[in-house]
């Protein structure tokens, strides 16, 4: 299951800056910190942070284990063309989310 | 599963608010005026603050059906309904002679309307429909309720707030009262307000509840932590909001 | 991670003990090592685990610049100089730049000196990103200096950086 909140303007002009915000819920467990068992806890992290705008990358960040937990991303675009902006979080355990805004240009 | 066009994103600025009222007699202060701009900001950017992934949840888990009953809290209460609901909690249920927390009143509906299983304590999932609930009164003053059954447990909180205890022979007042505003190593000691909770805690990585908050407190003076289910954290938490009465609900609120 | 294992002192500490808690304070050597334990396990790093320093912050700076030089310019680091938590600081880098195609950035990597390890993100820009400037939550383990480097079109390193003081949370909690 995951959880995610974007933020993206709907609409932009032709050439404009606009700043996509993103959430996710997630632990970012570090792989430093001991359990109440004294043994450390397994590393679980998102790894790779990956943005698409009409399947072209825009952006991506490589994440280490200090990146906060349930990390934020904001970073900034030039709208060219109406379409849709994909957002691609992977990590330990599998993880794998993709989540989607549509944005219209014009 | 996201669900970005229900919850509006908006810049809740309770700095604003606060400014507003300064100039009064009230001295009472929300933790959030004892927090740095950096984490003001936090809270109060819907976009960037982390507590807003359980309201989120907790939207979701409104509408999902459980229990053997297979009801959604939505089949039976409209969500703008829960306007002030959480800045007069808690109460006590019809029926009942005791007061229950928002907690509380979310497993009495999970076990006899949903008949499910009740969260424990400090579930991701009870969390989350707190936080969809209490966000319902974002901005709201807090406001008790004037049933007089509640007085002796509003009572019974006070003395437990005033009451020294533990290794380190504390109580709630000597810390929130006599000395709120002061450091305690770097920190600074809030009024220990309970108007953000559930709470999006950086000490916690996650979302949790006053009762998590009094526990830490209660371990931090090195005395016994009640039982989750023991009646003291109900009877602290009525006696805190009556201290706390018009300050605004913050729900979701960024503590460090 | 934050905590140092320091109480609530109070700064008063008022009267002798009274009879009951002189007694349990006398039962409280069991107790006493259980919440001591308590304290010390989810604030003690084991021995075991490298920490990054500040040479081996310099190691890893050379591993992304190849060992080209790096001009403290154009980049900054918007990053609150008192932290009251270490779990979640927000950090924004901005390095000025036309982002062209002639002259953009092509990377923004961010190291710091005291976490177990000295990465903390690595970002990629280009040209259409229009604005050198991203915004995330880092975790810092202590009072540190936060280095940003960023990578030119031209093939030249610009740095950036800032110190940060990160206070202890006064009152640790039960792990249990």
């Amino acid at each position: 299951m995951s959880n995610v909140l974007i933020n993206a303007p709907k609409t932009a002009k032709s050439g404009e800056l606009i700043e996509l915000k993103a959430l996710i819920m997630h632990p970012m467990e570090t792989g430093f910190r001991p359990g109440t068992n004294g043994r450390i806890i397994p590393r679980n992290i998102i790894q790779r942070f990956v943005a698409t705008w009409n399947g072209e990358e825009i952006f991506s960040m490589a994440f280490s284990p200090a990146i906060a937990a349930n990390p934020f991303v904001s970073f900034f675009v030039v709208a060219r063309q109406s379409g849709t902006v994909e957002l691609h979080w992977t990590g330990d355990e599998g993880f794998d989310v993709k989540e989607q805004v549509a944005i219209a240009v014009g | 599963m996201t669900s970005r066009a229900a919850i509006a994103l908006l810049i809740a600025a309770f700095a604003a608010s606060y400014a507003l009222a300064q100039g009064s007699d009230d001295k009472r202060r929300s933790g959030y005026q004892d927090m740095g701009e950096a984490l003001q900001k936090m809270q109060d950017d819907d976009s960037a603050n982390p507590g807003m992934l359980f309201v989120q949840l907790g939207r979701q888990l409104w509408d999902k059906k459980a229990g053997s009953a297979d009801k959604a809290c939505a089949d039976c209460h409209a969500i703008a309904v829960m306007k002030g609901v959480a800045a007069r909690y808690p109460a006590i249920p019809q029926g009942a002679d005791t007061p229950i927390d928002l907690e509380g009143r979310i497993n009495l509906c999970r076990t006899e309307q949903q008949r499910g299983a009740p969260f424990p304590p400090e579930d991701q999932e009870l969390l989350a429909l707190e936080a969809w609930v209490a966000y319902q009164s974002r901005g709201e003053p807090i406001a008790p309720p004037d049933d007089p059954r509640l007085a002796p447990f509003r009572a019974q909180g006070e003395a437990l707030f005033r009451l020294r205890r533990g290794q380190l022979d504390l109580s709630c007042a000597i810390c929130h009262d006599d000395n709120a505003g002061k450091k305690l190593a770097g920190a600074t000691i809030p009024q220990g307000h309970p108007n953000g909770y559930p709470v999006y805690r950086l000490e916690w990585q996650t979302l949790g509840s006053l009762k998590r908050r009094l526990r830490n407190c209660l371990f931090g003076i090195r005395a016994e932590t009640p039982a989750w289910s023991a009646p003291d954290y109900v009877a602290l938490e009525l006696y805190l909001m009556q201290r706390a009465r018009g300050l605004p609900i913050e729900v979701p609120a960024v503590r460090p | 991670m934050s905590g140092n294992g320091t109480s609530c002192h109070p700064e008063r500490s008022e009267g002798p003990l009274k009879p009951q808690e002189r007694s349990l304070a006398a039962l409280g050597m069991t107790r006493r090592r259980t919440v001591l334990s308590g304290a010390l396990a989810i604030t003690v790093v084991p021995l075991s685990t490298a920490s990054a320093t500040p040479d081996a912050m310099a190691a890893v700076v050379k591993e992304v610049t190849g060992g080209a030089a790096v001009r403290e310019a154009r980049v900054k680091l918007d990053i609150p100089p008192l932290v009251e938590n270490g779990n979640a600081v927000p950090l924004t880098v901005s390095v000025e730049s036309p982002m062209t195609e002639a002259d953009h950035v092509k990377a923004i990597h961010v190291f710091n000196e005291k976490n177990p390890q000295p990465h903390v993100f690595d970002a990629r820009l280009r040209p259409l990103n229009g604005k050198a400037e991203i915004a995330t939550r880092i975790k810092l383990n202590d009072s540190q200096r936060v280095l940003a480097i960023a990578e030119l079109s031209t093939g030249e390193f610009v740095s950036g950086s800032a110190d940060v003081i990160v206070t202890l949370a006064a009152c640790v909690e039960d792990p249990s």
